[in-house]
């Protein structure tokens, strides 16, 4: 069988006072072994409430999944023994030191640290040299590594992992999803979560989710492919007033900031660009800059929230 | 601030016993810019904006926030300065008016004031609707937008954010730096730390701190090209491979 992940129609409500809240709204997707595929949405989308569905911790209103082949309701105690979990909230023992962590995690499983060396190894050598601290006083991105060496104890075959680059500075993410890499060449498949757009193209395949809903699916490349209006950077002395400008004209469709560039969509996809050039000149920006670019998954995630 | 400078710091150290936090930085920010104050986890940044907001004293160094002594004038300081930070802002469990008069009473503010303030707001936000709703029944976007708007009630000097905009969408994250931008345009200095390095490219300047200290500070564009990188990830990186303590 070459699905790790199957997810057919799940729905899931949250009851918050008088208000129903609805998380999931008909989720549908499947991951492949081995796949790094990642759930890509802002807080709200609904990632973490998937998350708990597929690691048997919360039951779907509506809906079934399957993971490593085993249904979530009926074969939960052998889900638990294959998946490896990291949620977004440190939920290690604070006061147990690393080594102690590790080795309650691998007794759990009736396994030892030994045993599995070779798929921690990467990781744990970076947390090796403060393994007699407690878990509670490590800083920020040793917890992590400390939470994915745990979630690795006893060689899960999938790995999900709740937005494990959360606050997590611009170096250590790239490390991280370096050490993703690492662990899907050794067979295990990844399902991971993350607010930060950039990281989807790391993934082979992603889905884009927002309010409890799966806007797309398919590789980053897939995505991008998709984005069918021309796409333009703009840039000038005084990006406030560009913005400005740009949202007030009638001409326009889309103006984002993106970094040292707007982003910019027309509403006719035949618009030509020397007239809002010049319209622009005329509006006194100086140092203009205008270029057509191939778009980012940012773009698509905007245009699809949106539509 | 006579000469146009909103912080203006020199030299500032921080030392927990023998581990120098913060490395004799020297910086300054000028009124109405938007700063951007970057680096690693562990570099320092936070205890160097908690001194900056006169909670923690300096072991060495000068610096003169909002017109006042960081030594002598720490109250003063506090008065004229906003925060907002991700992990902390807004009571859940008060509405949004409580909230604004909670926020607005600690500033001193009158009744009149708070009344005139909260219906401003409310109209700016197009939250009038909601002002009688809990803070934690408002979506996550929604929430960052006031507090930022809350932090800003006593009509500060200078406003702190640090990382203000994690976990919202794409969207909304963008209407937050239009209203960064509003604020800068209104004269507010906005310092401000991210993890997000597009966020960075809004900045007027940015500074980026390495084990303790700024290793480089210049207009986004200015830095991309010292560096020969394609934007503020790259030269982002660059620096802060270098870094030798990680963050513990």
């Amino acid at each position: 069988m070459s699905t790790a992940v199957k997810v057919e129609h799940v729905f899931k409500t949250f009851q918050s006072g008088k208000t129903q809240i609805e998380a999931l709204k008909d989720i549908s997707f499947d991951v492949s072994k081995g796949e790094l595929f990642g759930l890509i949405g802002p807080d709200g989308a609904g990632k973490t409430t998937l998350f708990r569905i597929l690691t048997t911790l919360m039951i779907a209103n509506k809906g079934n999944a399957w993971v490593d082949g085993l249904e979530v309701m009926g074969d939960y105690k052998e889900i638990r023994k294959r998946v490896g979990y990291m949620p977004g909230r440190f939920s290690l023992y604070q006061d147990l030191t690393v080594e102690e962590n590790l080795s309650f995690f691998a007794t759990l499983f009736n396994t030892s640290l030994e045993e599995n060396y070779d798929l921690v190894k990467d990781i744990y050598v970076q947390i090796e040299p403060f393994k007699t601290r407690r878990a509670g006083a490590l800083s920020g991105g040793m917890k992590q590594k400390l939470a994915l060496s745990c979630a690795l104890i006893h060689s899960p075959n999938v790995l999900f992992l709740d937005e494990p680059t959360t606050g997590v500075d611009a170096v250590s993410r790239q490390e991280f999803w370096e050490l993703l890499r690492k662990l899907q060449l050794q067979g295990i498949t990844i399902v991971v979560s993350t607010p930060y757009m950039d990281e989807a193209s790391l993934c082979d395949r992603v889905a884009l989710m927002q309010d409890g809903k799966i806007m797309d699916i398919d590789s980053p490349k897939g995505i991008t492919g998709k984005f069918k209006k021309p796409l333009w950077a703009m840039s000038s002395a005084d990006m406030y007033k560009l913005m400005h400008d740009l949202r007030a004209d009638e001409r326009i469709d889309t103006c984002y900031p993106f970094g040292q560039h707007h982003h910019i969509t027309f509403k006719d996809d035949h618009q030509e660009v020397n007239p809002i050039e010049n319209f622009l000149i005329d509006k006194g920006h100086k140092g203009l800059s205008i270029e057509k670019i191939e778009p980012t998954i940012e773009d698509c995630f905007m245009e699809l929230m949106n539509r | 601030m006579k000469n146009g400078l909103a912080i203006s710091v020199s030299d500032l150290t921080k030392r927990f016993g023998d581990f120098t936090a913060v490395d004799a930085i020297t910086f300054d920010v000028k009124k109405g810019e938007i700063f951007g104050f970057l680096g690693a986890n562990g570099a320092g940044k936070t205890t160097a904006m908690r001194m900056l907001c006169g909670l923690s004293l300096p072991t060495s160094g000068k610096a003169i926030v909002a017109g006042f002594d960081l030594y002598k004038e720490s109250e003063k300081i506090k008065k004229s300065i906003g925060y907002m930070s991700q992990k902390f802002s807004l009571y859940e469990d008060l509405t949004i008016r409580e909230n604004n008069r909670f926020y607005g009473g600690i500033y001193g503010l009158t009744d009149r004031q708070i009344k005139d303030k909260t219906s401003f707001m409310l109209e700016h936000l197009k939250l009038e609707s909601q002002a009688d709703t809990l803070v934690k029944a408002l979506p996550l976007g929604w929430k960052q937008k006031l507090s930022f708007s809350v932090s800003m009630i006593h009509d500060p000097q200078i406003v702190f954010l640090d990382e203000p905009t994690g976990g919202v969408d794409p969207v909304t994250r963008r209407e937050f730096w239009t209203m960064i931008y509003e604020a800068a345009h209104r004269g507010t200095t906005v310092f401000v730390t991210t993890h997000y390095m597009d966020e960075a490219e809004y900045c007027d300047r940015v500074s980026i701190m390495v084990d303790g200290k700024i290793e480089a500070m210049d207009k986004p564009a200015e830095l991309s090209k010292q560096f020969n990188a394609k934007g503020m990830a790259e030269v982002f990186v660059q620096l802060a491979r270098k870094a030798k303590r990680s963050d513990n």
